[in-house]
């Protein structure tokens, strides 16, 4: 083989040189030849790598290169022209390679750039939405921190409690401070410092309201901040070293509902304000920022919400109530007429058969009799007529008791009454051996106007009461006139019988030596069917009613009732005072000064025309009318009536159950049609009902009475007989 | 039998309607406004009362039959009757009738229709008894005596 031309190295000199090429090289191609497989490797461990065939472009220049560099090992020493070639096809692949790289590369370098402007653009736009998580989570802090606010604050429902738990969070939550509440004084012309957060005993002081810092944070609807040194705001008398926290003040409306209308909830008239200061920490460099201003203000609004929630709910609980007492009342009241039409029906069913017993047996007292039976009958006499006074009692108790009894006021002859009651008692008394004794005071005056009977009752019951629970002894019976001095009696301290022009106040006074009271029973005395229980009950045959009914007629007859006893076996005396007027003056206008004592028997020739549409009624009264004399003409209907109706007629009788009108405005009519009032016939009314409120009805309209029907003969005479000399059968 | 018998029965009879509570207070009344110049009060009115509560009778009955019953109409017929029935005296009719009323406040059509079987029934023992009354007076009449009703 021929040598190569080229110059043999000489291997000693540049041996050293040679091998440090020679390493070089090795490590050359070595390295060449790894890049690409690192490269390889970690792109295929990428997902998106986008270029490649850039890569492979590069693999392929790199690897070739690291080829070349590996051949030139085989350079250093004699080598065959094989190797020549190899060397020759790498250098011109490498070169060609490499070339194509470059012009690649120029074309890519550009794309790869701007990769990564595009990933700086992602930086930053990563780092502003991290800005943004951040005042997000502030944010919700916030949130959060309202959240704990509201449920604090409306955790409790007075309205003092509500505002220092506004205060007290706010002062937890901002983590405040100071935070101090001022409150309007009833004046309205101060703010008076009611409640702070660290100070346990706020002294009172008082800021006067009309400062300019106060009407600025009043005007204002949103958390205005304040100097630190304004007057609201030194709350702490502190050494002025310290650099005082920003102060912000805020202000609170107060509700200012003066009445609770049911269907009329008044406008929030909120002139008033209170004012609340919130001081930051003094010395934290803090500042009130807007999130914080926005969350007092919300804590403020919730208060104000969570006051008008609890006077919303009671306002609805006052309506409920309001409802609820308003059924009641109606039931109430369903249950008294209830009751009132029983007692009608009662009052007329019961009285009938009583009166009819008692009158037969009366009758039948008058007749031959054996002794036995004279006594049977006497028994029968007796129990009817307690049965009827005990039946009288009860009505009358019940007429008493809802006010719809009143006074028959009559003139009368005081000393008769008291005699009467004397003849009465004396027959019981006689038998008892008691001896019964009046006395009349000198100014006592003989006639008195007042309600005869009524009085009359009330000193037979006080009386019969005296003989009753007396076995022995005297019953002594005084009657005058009241001083105006106070009573010594406990009960009714305020009472002064003040006698006037017209009225005296009559004082009886009924003293017994009979068994007595024992003082502790006595205010039980008045009570309804109460008795005294230390008595033999066996003898007692009453109600119990007595004195109750006699209360309600003395306090009628605006006066007082009252019972002393000493105690048990020292009798008692039994007193009361009622008002009556003094006969003889002229200012009872409409009362029955004599009554009627001559009952026309007949009517001849008086005029009266009749109104009902029920023939048998009508039919009834006519008869009765005709058998009175009268000059009778009867109509059926409304039209009928207002078509004959005329001033000729002295007398209408109109029948109000009429089904389809109204009486009461046949009545209206009538009047209106004949406009003179001598003219006018007198219309009164027959019904089935004389309640007050038929009646009341009746005289408006200008009726002149009301007749309960069925209307008996003798009642039919006295109606007439009393249109013609009163020309009303009204009693005032 | 002689005319004081005839007296004696019709007394008796009379006395007996009162104590059963047909007749009431308000009849005597009626027999007190019987005179000479109205020799047949009684008779009259009672008649009219008869034809009058049988044509009640008879509204209420078909009142009650309908389908969709109108409660007003027959409270206002109910009252009709006892408006009459009381001016009359008969006692036993008019309870009956302020029953029937309640049932009628209450719109209750059975308890109507009971209380209209209830009305009838007493009407009809009240007319029974008046009529037989009214016999006894004739019979009185025409034996010569004098008339019973008037006292």
């Amino acid at each position: 083989m021929e040598s190569c031309n080229c110059i043999e190295p000489q291997w000693p000199a540049d041996e050293l040189l040679m091998k440090y090429q020679y390493i070089s090289d090795f490590f050359i191609a070595l390295a060449y030849f790894s890049i690409p497989l690192e490269l390889i490797y970690f792109v295929k461990k990428s997902a998106l790598f986008p270029y490649r065939w850039v890569l492979v472009q590069f693999g392929a220049f790199i690897v070739l290169c690291g080829a070349t560099h590996l051949i030139n090992l085989w350079t250093f020493s004699t080598h065959s022209r094989t190797v020549e070639v190899v060397i020759t096809t790498a250098k011109v692949l490498t070169a060609f390679v490499s070339c194509v790289t470059a012009l690649m590369l120029v074309h890519i370098i550009p794309d790869l750039l701007s990769v990564k402007t595009r990933e700086l653009f992602l930086k930053n736009k990563a780092a502003q939405l991290d800005r943004e998580m951040g005042l997000i989570r502030t944010q919700e802090e916030t949130g959060r921190h309202v959240r704990m606010l509201t449920h604090e604050i409306r955790s409790t429902l007075d309205r003092h409690t509500i505002l220092k738990t506004t205060l007290i969070e706010l002062g937890r939550t901002l983590a405040l401070e100071e935070c101090a509440l001022w409150m309007p004084t009833r004046t309205g012309l101060e703010l008076q410092l009611s409640y702070t957060l660290r100070h346990q005993n706020p002294v009172g002081f008082t800021v006067p309201i009309h400062l300019p810092v106060i009407n600025q944070v009043f005007s204002s609807d949103r958390a205005v901040k304040i100097p630190p040194n304004s007057p609201v705001a030194r709350l702490r008398h502190i050494a002025e070293k310290y650099m005082p926290g920003e102060v912000v003040a805020v202000r609170v409306p107060l509700l200012h509902l003066s009445n609770f209308q049911i269907y009329d909830w008044p406008e929030l008239s909120t002139k008033r304000y209170a004012l609340m200061v919130l001081m930051l920490p003094s010395d934290s460099a803090r500042h009130w920022r807007g999130h914080e201003l926005e969350l007092v203000q919300v804590a403020v609004a919730l208060s104000h919400a969570a006051i008008l929630e609890e006077s919303m709910r009671a306002r609805d609980l006052l309506m409920e109530q309001n409802v609820a007492l308003d059924l009641a009342r109606r039931e109430a009241e369903t249950a008294i007429r209830a009751r009132n039409d029983f007692l009608a029906v009662m009052n007329h069913e019961m009285r009938t058969p009583m009166h009819a017993i008692i009158a037969l047996s009366s009758l039948l007292q008058e007749t031959e009799l054996k002794p036995e039976q004279r006594l049977m009958v006497e028994t029968i006499l007796k129990s009817s007529s307690l049965l009827a006074t005990l039946i009288n009692d009860v009505l009358d108790l019940s007429r008493l008791e809802d006010g719809s009894l009143e006074l028959d006021l009559v003139t009368f002859n005081l000393h008769a009454v008291f005699k009467e009651v004397v003849q009465l008692i004396k027959p019981i008394a006689s038998v008892k051996k008691l001896s019964v004794s009046i006395s009349f005071a000198l100014d006592l005056p003989e006639y008195a106007i007042g309600d005869e009977k009524r009085l009359m009752q009330t000193i037979l019951n006080i009386v019969g009461n005296a003989v009753k629970f007396s076995k022995e002894g005297s019953i002594s019976i005084a009657a005058g006139i009241a001083k105006s001095e106070p009573l010594l009696d406990a009960r009714a301290p305020d009472f002064f019988p003040v006698p006037s022009d017209s009225h005296f106040y009559l004082r009886v006074q009924v003293k017994d030596s009979g068994l007595g009271i024992n003082p502790q029973e006595i205010p039980k005395l008045f009570n309804k069917f109460a008795q005294n229980q230390s008595v033999a009950n066996r003898n007692s045959d009453g109600s119990g009613l007595g004195l109750a009914i006699c209360k309600r007629f003395v306090n009628l007859m605006e006066g007082h009732i009252w019972i002393e006893s000493e105690g048990l076996g020292k009798g008692c005396t039994a007193s009361f005072i009622v008002k009556l007027g003094i006969a003889g003056r002229s200012n009872e206008p409409d009362h029955r000064v004599v009554p009627l004592n001559r009952v026309q028997a007949n009517f001849p020739g008086l005029k009266v025309l009749i109104l009902d549409d029920n023939g048998v009624s009508r039919m009834v009264t006519k008869g009765l009318l005709m058998h009175l004399g009268c000059d009778v003409t009867v109509t059926s209907s409304t039209d009928e009536c207002l078509r004959v109706v005329s001033p000729e007629y002295n007398v209408v009788f109109m029948d109000l159950g009429m089904h389809g009108t109204s009486g009461y405005e046949v009545a209206m009519r009538i009047n209106e049609r004949i406009t003179k009032r001598h003219e006018r016939p007198l219309i009164v009314a027959l019904t089935g009902n004389t309640d007050r409120a038929t009646k009341d009805n009746c005289f408006r309209v200008g009726m002149k009475g009301v007749l309960l029907k069925p209307i008996s003969l003798e009642k039919m005479r006295s109606v007439l007989s009393e249109l013609l000399e009163r020309g009303t059968l009204r009693q005032s | 039998m002689d005319v004081d018998q005839m007296q004696r029965r019709f007394a008796d009879y009379t006395a007996s309607l009162f104590r059963e509570g047909f007749l009431d207070d308000q009849f005597t009344q009626l027999q007190q406004l019987q005179d000479e110049s109205n020799p047949d009060f009684v008779v009259e009115v009672v008649s009219l009362f008869f034809e009058d509560s049988e044509r009640l009778l008879n509204d209420l009955g078909k009142a009650l039959d309908q389908q969709i019953v109108d409660f007003k109409k027959v409270d206002a017929h109910v009252h009709q009757l006892k408006g009459s029935s009381s001016s009359i005296g008969a006692q036993r009719v008019k309870n009956a009738c302020i029953a029937f009323r309640n049932f009628c406040e209450m719109q209750n059509t059975e308890g109507c229709l009971r209380c209209l079987q209830q009305v009838k029934q007493e009407y009809f023992l009240v007319k029974n008894k008046l009529e037989s009354l009214f016999r006894l007076e004739q019979q009185i009449l025409a034996a010569g005596g004098s008339n019973p009703m008037m006292e």
